[in-house]
């Protein structure tokens, strides 16, 4: 066998591997995006009927089984306030310990079993978690059904997220950029406070609204320790909430066309708060970030 | 300001590994002195075992001792955060913060260790640039990102972030071995001027570079691949370029081997 050497022209076998594999390359694409597509597509069309004022600012209360109108203002304050709680737990949780774990654990052993816990929690199933509060929470300490409980499983959830992907971030920043802050003789706990932490902030806040956004969507949890109301309840830590997953779920499993109607105009909303909420973190990101003032 | 710096029989480890060993030296003030030596002789480890940075890397420690004219900067009782301010550090690959404009990455050092008002810290901002030989280069666009800066004048920015703190003494790893040659000459001039002021140690790989910023040269070398890095002599540059009393320097410095 000969080697060839020298400049050769491209041969046509590598050109119809090329083209082979860009091919599946396009069609892997297009299959992951018709789903995504279509449940939006879906969600749209089906969510607009019913996408009007009387939705967004009345609650359930007292609209009978066949009555049309009524809204989910009770379940979108609901959701908002077991959510923004959730994170309020949650997030400084999981920073903390994101930044012991990069900055402190240096492969310890309690940082090597928090890593492993965390592992475990990421595979929790969100009942579970809503069982547990269930559990503890209401039946052993007597705590009523309240958003508080839901957020609480909520945050349960949102924990490992919200350190895997902070912990992902502060790992991406530079070892440098601390060695340059210790040079200047600044104290370790500042350097994280204002050299790394904000080098990191904008993967952070990915991270967070990433976990936001699952926990959003979460039912089961919901089911078992906010229980369910028709009526406004602006009070998270006092009696039953609801929430829009709840009010998807429960609109949808009802026989009414109008109630089917709700259902889908409840999830539109449920997506369009997500949208907003990454949106304003978007806009956080960009307002930090320094290439707005380059 | 400036003060001497000496090095009595220093030996610094990772984690089991002996990196130098027996280290003594002098550092005269007011003066550059460059570290010469083949890769992996612990030049860096020596450079950073001075202002405590080398115990920063999980598993580093050093035995021996360093004195900063009469205080032993190991002493039982020191804040090696304060070793750092006292000593300041220039890294091989110029490392601006990222989020910070060319004004705070200056400031950084400051406004991370205390309050200022804003005509101080403008005041020694533009020293501090002025310093490094920055000034006039950004003077029109102090609120810009520093990483927006070319290679050679983010160096300069690190070594203007690293004045502003006014250390007695400036710690340069290889500063110029990630630049062009222009901005080296520029780097090198900056380091004639500062050392008016600063007591200043270099490493550099560049021999010709040692010999024309240094007034005293130390080599270094090790016996074999996996020992410990040693000092083999160090004295006037002159005298180290021209009529070195070991065989392995004039073997080093003549090209025959590193």
């Amino acid at each position: 066998m000969t080697v060839q050497t020298g400049i050769q022209p491209l041969s046509v076998g590598r050109r119809a591997k090329d083209q082979a594999v860009r091919v599946l390359v396009y069609l892997a694409f297009a299959v992951a995006i018709v789903p995504l597509v279509s449940v939006l597509w879906l969600v749209v069309k089906n969510g607009l009927k019913r996408f009007d004022v009387e939705f967004l600012t009345h609650s359930m209360r007292n609209i009978g089984a066949r009555d049309a109108g009524g809204g989910a203002y009770h379940a979108i304050i609901g959701t908002l306030e077991q959510v923004l709680l959730a994170s309020l737990i949650a997030v400084p949780i999981g920073l903390l310990t994101a930044v012991y774990l990069v900055e402190y654990g240096n492969g310890r052993r309690l940082s090597r079993f928090i890593s492993f816990f965390v592992d475990i929690m990421t595979g929790v199933p969100s009942i579970v978690a809503g069982l547990f509060v269930l559990a503890f929470w209401i039946l052993v300490l007597g705590m009523p059904f309240s958003g508080f409980a839901g957020a609480l499983s909520l945050s349960i959830l949102m924990m490992p997220v919200v350190v895997r992907s902070t912990e992902e971030m502060l790992r991406l920043v530079p070892n440098e950029l601390r060695e340059a802050s210790y040079a200047l003789g600044v104290p370790k706990w500042r350097t994280i406070v204002k050299v790394v932490l904000p080098t990191a902030f904008t993967g952070i806040v990915t991270g967070v609204m990433l976990a936001v956004a699952r926990v959003a969507g979460e039912t089961a949890p919901l089911l078992l320790t906010v229980f369910f109301t028709d009526s406004i309840n602006e009070d998270p830590f006092n009696g039953p909430q609801m929430g829009l997953p709840l009010y998807v779920f429960g609109q949808s499993s009802l026989p009414q066309d109008i109630a089917i109607d709700r259902a889908w105009t409840g999830a539109l909303t449920l997506i369009l708060i997500v949208m907003l909420l990454n949106l304003v973190a978007r806009l956080i990101s960009w307002w930090r970030s320094p290439a707005k003032r380059g | 300001m400036a003060k001497q710096i000496e090095v009595s029989d220093l030996d610094a480890y990772y984690g089991s590994h002996k990196a130098i060993e027996g280290i003594s030296m002098t550092i005269e003030p007011r003066s550059v002195t460059a570290f010469i030596g083949p890769s992996g002789c612990g030049k860096s480890t020596f450079l950073r075992t001075l202002n405590r940075m080398h115990e920063v890397i999980p598993g580093a420690r050093v035995e021996g001792k360093v004195r900063l004219e009469d205080q032993d900067l190991y002493g039982a009782s020191v804040d090696p955060v304060s070793v750092r301010r006292t000593i300041g550090m220039v890294f091989q690959r110029p490392n601006p913060f990222p989020t910070m404009s060319i004004f705070d990455n200056v400031a950084a050092g400051l406004k991370l260790n205390g309050r200022f008002s804003k005509s101080q810290l403008d005041g020694i901002v533009e020293t501090s640039l002025k310093g490094a030989n920055l000034w006039n280069e950004v003077k029109s666009r102090l609120n810009k990102p520093g990483a927006g800066l070319s290679g050679g004048q983010q160096q300069r920015l690190c070594i203007a972030r690293a004045i502003a703190v006014q250390p007695q003494v400036l710690l340069m790893d290889e500063p110029c071995s990630a630049l062009d040659p222009i901005s080296t000459l520029a780097i090198e001039d900056l380091i004639s001027e500062l050392k008016q002021e600063f007591t200043i140690v270099i490493v550099t790989h560049n021999m010709q570079q040692a010999a024309r910023v240094s007034d005293r040269t130390a080599f270094f070398n090790l016996a074999a691949q996996g020992q410990p890095g040693k000092l083999v002599e160090m004295d006037e540059t002159s005298k180290i370029f021209t009529n070195p009393t070991q065989k392995a320097t004039e073997d080093y410095i003549t090209g025959r081997f590193g």
